[in-house]
């Protein structure tokens, strides 16, 4: 069984994220990880090709710029190879571009029984990208996963809701999102370490796979304003000394919600 | 300006996010709402918030809802009928609606938005980043029919006293590969008291709690405010609570008149579910806790020690 990963490097989500004031866009400069988000569909992918005793898992994953530090942590992980689409001009990409951009390089990728991906990444959260690659490649999808299982050639999934779950089966191939906690990540040992640095990692332009346009000429949006938000000031702090729980009933008290 | 709404129900009933944005819509132009599934015990509700016309699909046969419903949209647009603006509840099958129109119509999407304004033609919607510190307003370019979908709470549902909206067929069509998905089965994750997004008050607990069982405590005190047990995503992630507790980005969002973050750091994630609270308590052993900053009144201390004392002092009473 073959499974394709979409995976996103993103900024170290504890360092405090900026605006370039110049394009209004999440600064990417740094150094870029691996979404945690993703490392769950990893996890999940190499556990289901190793379930079904043959296969591989292939990364895919696109950057405006040659980063490919937090693909080696997946690869480090146990897939077995990565296409990455980097290019300037994916700057300012909006999630439909992106989504574009992903199933042309999936295509690229090869032949895959089933396509998983992250319910929305941690930076950006637009939380409709898998369900849009599903739809560029005619696929059927089941989004917000928390539970998955492949046999004779179908998913079975439990799907969140917002009232509880539903039971989901689908034909492959299909596009499957995953929650947080779906699986337990695995680290990469280091010997997957050591072998990540020698796996091939396909790069290409958007051009080379034939999407245009890209970037801020392909977005359907401009952003016309940014502006702090009322601020939420502090109240009081107190250290409790014993006592702190009856700071809390008068609290409510002086509500009257008690 | 002709604005349709996505509008969810449940248990026969809009619900109560379809019904905000209804509300929103009715002030911007003319409403039509969409529905997946049976639109007639429907069109009183969505016609009292402001819905003049109502498509709906009939009963989806337990097809997911969004492959579904963008295919019967994408055939009314395609029969002459395309509105300007399409507002959609950011809920999991909101964005599989809007994800799948947004292919079909080559259209962009904004999500997470909490404000929408109309000038002349020109949509914007605002979206709040790094846990709400900062607004961006981003205008719509291009043509319509533009696609937005908005968080829960962002506006309130008010009725107008409408008539019952007119209910007008908007079949599925055939969906190919696509519609292959199908649900088997429904499970409701029941809790006693008041739904968490509803309740005037929500104690919610977090890593600080140290371990599953010590989430007891939390229930305890909200129950004994009469308000809803919530979580933060890491101790849902580590499964100690269902996915139906979580507060945040990726959860339900809160607008109660008391919130009590027990255990709760405040990650930016959780944060932007429930700064909208009218009054913050938060307990937490940290000082730095980002929580505290945000918090009307703050307790510096062991969340073992304080809820203990605390649910015996209400008990008490």
């Amino acid at each position: 069984m073959n499974v394709i990963v979409c995976v996103k490097q993103i900024p170290d989500p504890n360092n405090p994220g900026a605006l370039d004031p110049s394009t209004n866009t999440l600064k990417r400069d740094g150094k870029l990880i691996l979404d945690d988000s993703d490392s769950y569909g990893v996890e999940m992918a190499l556990q289901l090709v190793d379930k079904a005793g043959g296969g591989e898992v292939t990364l895919v994953s696109m950057a405006p710029n040659g980063e490919v530090s937090g693909l080696r942590t997946a690869l480090a992980m146990g897939a077995a190879k990565g296409v990455l689409v980097s290019d300037p001009a994916l700057q300012g990409s909006d999630a439909l571009t992106t989504a574009k951009v992903l199933a042309a390089a999936i295509q690229r990728a090869g032949v895959a029984d089933l396509i998983i991906a992250a319910t929305e990444s941690t930076d950006g959260y637009t939380g409709t990208v898998p369900e849009m690659i599903a739809e560029v490649l005619g696929l059927p999808s089941v989004t917000f996963a928390k539970h998955v299982a492949i046999s004779d050639g179908k998913l079975d999934a439990q799907r969140q809701t917002e009232e509880g779950y539903d039971d989901v089966t689908c034909p492959l191939p299909a596009v499957v999102s995953v929650t947080a906690g779906v699986v337990e990540p695995r680290y990469p040992s280091f010997k997957g370490i050591m072998a990540a640095k020698s796996k091939p990692v396909d790069t290409m332009t958007a051009a080379d796979l034939g999407v245009s346009p890209v970037g801020w000429e392909g977005a359907g949006q401009k952003i016309t304003e940014v502006g702090q938000a009322e601020a939420r000031g502090a109240g009081t702090i107190f250290e409790d000394d014993g006592e702190g729980f009856a700071k809390v009933v008068a609290f409510l008290e002086n509500l009257k919600v008690i | 300006m002709k604005i349709w709404v996505f509008a969810q129900h449940a248990g026969g009933a809009p619900t109560t996010g379809s019904l905000e944005l209804i509300t929103k819509a009715r002030s911007l132009g003319d409403v039509t709402a969409f529905v997946g599934g049976d639109g007639a015990p429907l069109a009183a509700a969505l016609g009292e918030h402001g819905a003049t016309k109502v498509y709906a699909t009939g009963d989806l046969g337990g097809k997911l809802s969004g492959v579904a419903v963008a295919g019967a949209m994408k055939a009314v647009i395609d029969d002459g009928d395309s509105p300007d603006l399409i507002m959609f509840p950011q809920t999991t099958e909101g964005r599989d609606v809007v994800a799948r129109l947004s292919v079909k119509l080559d259209k962009t999407v904004l999500t997470n938005n909490i404000g929408v304004t109309v000038d002349g033609g020109a949509v914007s919607v605002t979206t709040p980043i790094f846990g709400g510190n900062i607004l961006v307003t981003t205008t719509f370019t291009g043509s319509g029919p533009f696609l937005a979908a908005f968080r829960p709470k962002s506006f309130a549902a008010e009725p107008s006293g409408g008539a019952a909206a007119e209910v007008v067929a908007a079949p599925v069509p055939d969906l190919g590969a696509c519609g292959a998905a199908a649900v088997t089965a429904v499970h409701v994750e029941e809790s006693t008291g008041p739904k968490l997004d509803e309740a005037a008050i929500v104690v919610a607990g977090g890593r600080g709690l140290g371990e599953a069982a010590k989430y007891e405590m939390v229930e305890q005190l909200a129950k004994l405010l009469k308000g809803a047990p919530g979580a933060s995503r890491a101790i849902v992630d580590a499964g100690w609570v269902p996915y139906s507790y979580q507060v945040g980005q990726t959860g339900k969002v809160v607008k109660p008149t008391v919130y009590i973050a027990a255990g709760i750091s405040g990650a930016t994630q959780h944060m932007v579910g429930m700064k909208g609270a009218k009054n913050i308590i938060a307990i937490n052993k940290d000082k730095e806790a980002p929580i505290f900053g945000i918090a009307d009144l703050g307790i510096v201390g062991d969340v073992h020690k304080v809820l203990p004392k605390l649910i015996e002092a209400l008990q008490a009473r």
